[in-house]
């Protein structure tokens, strides 16, 4: 026999209700997320004395960079999570410093391209060195990542430092110092543009085309490489590109987030939306938004606390995360949770009907009073607030009532829902009598698991499998649906 | 060494840091190791940047530079970031990796954003000097610090030297520990809470970014050395010592420079030299072992091609020509040139007209033709166990019962196939 046959054709879930779920949580969170940024900063930027004109133009134009810079990282950090490649990022983004300390010794500016092509060529060089020692000296992978990042970082610390700090402030390359970099204005054609926008919107820019061109490909890499391999498509390439990426965004980001903490808006966002949806469209729009919302936030809180933005960021993403640990609506430890004790209560309470149910059917009433003095049944299963709330959820869909002697009574529906129950009990033991060499014995406790799983449709395609049997093997009627 | 002396005259203080860092290097590098061969490398950069906040929070309260209390905060913050790691990994779908970043660096953020609070609170931020943390600097270390450094240093390497057949075991085969009932968790933890000790005892002179490589960098270069445990972290503390006191004397040099990246150079530069030239798996090594093998097997296919066409050419074939060989193999004239100047030297073949064996090839010739010949016979006669036999084994004996060895030797004499020794000239 097939399982098709009892299983019939892929059921898919209500499609509406769940297409309009993102969409509409998404929206909710920036809208919450929006004014509750905008009430802080309302309040953080109200003069201190009467009189003085308030300065929006400084936070929103920090805001505005601190959001193009983690929403570029975000889009990327999706990639390396689902690669399992953050460490990779990590790596690379400690090792893109000695890039930006040449690019900067050779061309004395930090907006020049030098600085982007010595990051890049340092971040490519991580990959391969990573991979390289790794093969080349059979290190185990982490390890030659470890050597090959720290040695690269420690590299670029001592350019850094050897730099005069007039030009070149360590503490702004390892730490980011976003708020004065925005007040740093650049003329472009007549327009005063703050220079971390001159870098950070061409690289969210180039970020979006990249993920757009390359979408299937990315896709099919980062959730199957062998599958994409196999197909022909040359994964080395989309890996090499990604990391090139990764490199770019990571020095266009430096002087906002700093090179120690690129890592955290590169990560944090990515791995809490991954906690959210499980479409990477729509894993990449949470990660933005994320990142998005742990900019403002962030920004808010490094000038309530007169702290480090760049680290208050990382927090602010880190404490989003924790959230959807406990509280994301799939697979949060709460939600999971809830999702458990709710199927315990559901469980609790069909046990209750179905025995109930079989007691009318042998009309073994007497003896149930005799041991337990109640008509109660003797064993709600589960803790006391199961027991409890199953308790209530008969009551409440009306499926029991309180006979004379204060015991339990089936009432018209409970004796359906009991019915039901019970009929995919006894189709469970009879389908597995028939198709599995299993002892009697072991039928039961087989069914009396399986038997709240059963949708009616299965019941009938167990029922057509069957042909019309009307016993089950314990010689027990099998109810009409 | 005179410079070095001038040095020791001029600065006391320098001297107590230098046996403090050496110290620590060889405690790192021991148990660096073992988290190497552990698959656990990356476990030191977690905690150490976890370790950050801790560190921020110990000096909040006590509101002095006190290292003691500053390392238990740093210790007590960094076991919590790695008891959340593992706690995602055990309870949420978060992968090891994405568990790693995220605690990493939102712990790192909040002790960089407690870092910043403490430089702005007036009076004791700026003499907190709790920057040098993050890179680290010898030079403020004071004779006090330097004892509590020599002290878990210790501590650490009696704790190793106690459980060093436990260390043994589980870093080699965890599996087979535990079908032993060994207490692998057990000795996990008590490896992990070494980790965090050295990693905190690293803190104040390499700092909190580069630690890990302290750890990491000696026993991953100690590798490429040798194969022995025992061996190995010698060679692994060695490598440390050398990290912790070739980087302490540099950095007092450039005073400065923070004394963390120095001494990760230093150990880059020790990897790098162990990567080509450790004897063992150095690159070097490991190409000249395929060059020395690639050598041998083409020796061998000579030997045995001559043998084949002397055997296949009756008695009075004395020699064979360079273009019969060259007809059964895929080698080029010049190939073929440098074997057979190869094997002369060695004695094994004499070029004139032909090319003919000397009686010690043609010893070798007959050994490797007679194995060969069984293999084959085997392979013909018994080709479904082709599969659970060690093809790349020399010896047919080494993989089958020695009577089916015998039944196909009787096989191959009886067909007259069977080489003897002074058959051929």
């Amino acid at each position: 026999m097939s399982t098709a046959a009892i299983t019939g054709p892929v059921r898919s879930a209500p499609a509406g209700s769940a297409a309009l779920t993102q969409p509409l949580a998404l929206a909710a969170y920036l809208v919450v997320c929006g004014l509750a940024g905008w009430a802080a900063l309302e309040h953080l930027t109200r003069p201190a004395t009467a009189g003085q004109v308030r300065d929006w133009g400084t936070p929103l134009v920090t805001i505005a960079a601190a959001i193009l810079c983690n929403a570029s990282c975000a889009i990327l950090g999706c990639y390396l999570v689902l690669r399992r490649m953050s460490l990779l990022g990590d790596a690379i983004s400690h090792a893109v410093l000695p890039g930006i300390a040449l690019g900067f010794l050779y061309s004395g500016s930090l907006t020049s391209p030098w600085i982007f092509i010595g990051a890049l060529a340092l971040g490519m060089l991580t990959s391969v060195l990573a991979q390289g020692v790794s093969s080349l000296g059979r290190v185990a992978e982490d390890a030659s990542l470890g050597i090959v990042f720290t040695s690269l970082f420690a590299l670029g610390v001592i350019l850094i430092n050897l730099v005069p700090s007039a030009d070149l402030d360590p503490d702004c390359v390892l730490y980011g110092d976003i708020v004065n970099a925005s007040l740093d204005l650049h003329s472009v054609g007549g327009w005063s543009i703050s220079r971390p926008l001159l870098m950070l919107v061409p690289a969210l820019l180039a970020t979006v085309l990249f993920v757009a061109v390359l979408w299937k490909e990315l896709k099919i890499v980062s959730f199957d490489p062998a599958l994409a391999a196999a197909m022909g498509f040359n994964v080395w390439l989309v890996h090499y590109l990604l990391m090139g990426m990764v490199s770019v965004v990571t020095v266009a980001s430096f002087e906002s987030v700093g090179s120690v903490l690129v890592v955290a808006v590169l990560i944090v966002p990515a791995a809490t939306a991954a906690l959210i949806t499980e479409r990477l469209g729509w894993m990449i729009a949470w990660a933005v938004a994320i990142g998005a919302t742990s900019a403002v936030f962030g920004y808010i809180a490094a000038m309530w606390l007169s702290t480090s933005v760049a680290g208050a960021t990382a927090v602010v993403a880190g404490l989003q995360f924790t959230a959807a640990v406990f509280a994301s609506p799939k697979q949060g430890l709460v939600s999971r949770w809830l999702r458990n004790q709710a199927l315990a209560v559901r469980i609790a309470a069909e046990d209750v009907v179905g025995r109930l149910y079989r007691q009318e059917e042998t009309g073994d009433r007497g003896q149930a009073t005799a041991a337990s003095g109640r008509r109660e049944p003797p064993d709600i299963s589960g803790r006391w607030w199961i027991a409890w709330l199953a308790n209530w959820r008969l009551f409440q869909r009306g499926w029991v009532e309180r006979d004379r002697a204060d015991g339990l009574r089936l009432t018209a529906a409970g004796r359906d829902a009991a019915r039901r129950l019970v009929r995919a009990h006894r189709l469970w033991e009879s389908y597995l009598d028939t198709h599995f060499d299993l002892p009697r014995d072991h039928l039961h406790d087989a069914a009396e698991r399986t038997e709240h799983y059963l949708d009616p449709q299965l019941q009938d395609d167990l029922a057509a499998e069957l042909a019309g049997r009307a016993v089950d093997p314990h010689g027990k009627e099998i109810p009409a649906p | 060494m005179d410079g070095l002396l001038q040095l020791a005259r001029e600065n006391y203080n320098l001297l107590v840091v230098l046996a403090g860092t050496s110290l620590l290097g060889i405690g790192a590098g021991i148990i660096g190791a073992f988290a190497v061969l552990r698959k656990r490398a990356l476990t030191g950069d977690a905690l150490s940047h976890a370790a950050l906040p801790g560190l921020c929070i110990a000096f909040l309260i006590l509101r002095e530079r006190n290292l003691v209390a500053l390392l238990l905060g740093a210790l007590a913050s960094g076991v919590i970031g790695i008891a959340i790691i593992s706690a995602l990994g055990r309870w949420t779908r978060v992968r090891g990796d994405a568990a790693i970043g995220t605690v990493l660096t939102v712990f790192f953020g909040l002790g960089v954003v407690l870092l910043k609070i403490i430089q702005n609170l007036p009076g004791v931020g700026s003499r907190a000097g709790l920057n040098s943390y993050i890179f680290g600097k010898t030079a403020g270390m004071t004779q006090a610090d330097v004892y509590v450094i020599l002290a878990a240093a210790a501590a650490c390497l009696a704790l190793i030297a106690l459980f060093y057949k436990e260390f043994q075991l589980v870093s080699f085969d965890a599996e087979f520990a535990q079908a032993l009932g060994w207490p692998v968790y057990g000795v996990d933890l008590l490896l992990m809470s070494l980790v965090a000790a050295a990693v905190v005892i690293g803190l104040p002179s390499v700092g909190v970014i580069l630690v890990s490589a302290l750890l990491i960098m000696p026993g991953a270069a100690a590798r490429f050395w040798t194969d022995r445990l025992g061996t190995l972290l010698l060679v692994a503390g060695g490598f440390g010592f050398a990290m912790g006191f070739t980087g302490t004397l540099l950095s007092a040099r450039f005073a400065n420079l923070p004394t963390g990246p120095i001494i990760v150079l230093t150990g880059t530069a020790i990897f790098g030299a162990s990567l080509l030239f450790g004897w063992r798996r150095g690159a070097i090594a490991r190409l000249a072992e395929h060059l020395r093998f690639q050598r041998q097997w083409h020796q061998r296919q000579l030997l045995q091609t001559m043998y084949d066409l002397l055997d296949a050419g009756g008695a009075r074939k004395t020699g064979v020509r360079a273009s019969e060989l060259l007809a059964r193999r895929g080698w080029t004239p010049a190939q073929l040139d440098r074997l057979l100047n190869r094997a002369a030297a060695d004695n094994l073949v004499v070029q004139g007209e032909s090319i003919a064996l000397t009686p010690e090839g043609a010893q070798q010739a007959v050994e490797i033709a007679r194995r060969q010949r069984l293999w084959e016979k085997f392979l013909t006669e018994y080709p479904d166990q082709a599969g659970s036999v060690n093809l790349a084994g020399g010896l047919l004996a080494d993989s089958v019962p020695s009577d089916t060895v015998a039944e196909l030797t009787s096989q191959l004499v009886a067909e007259g196939r069977w080489p003897r020794e002074g058959a051929t000239p």
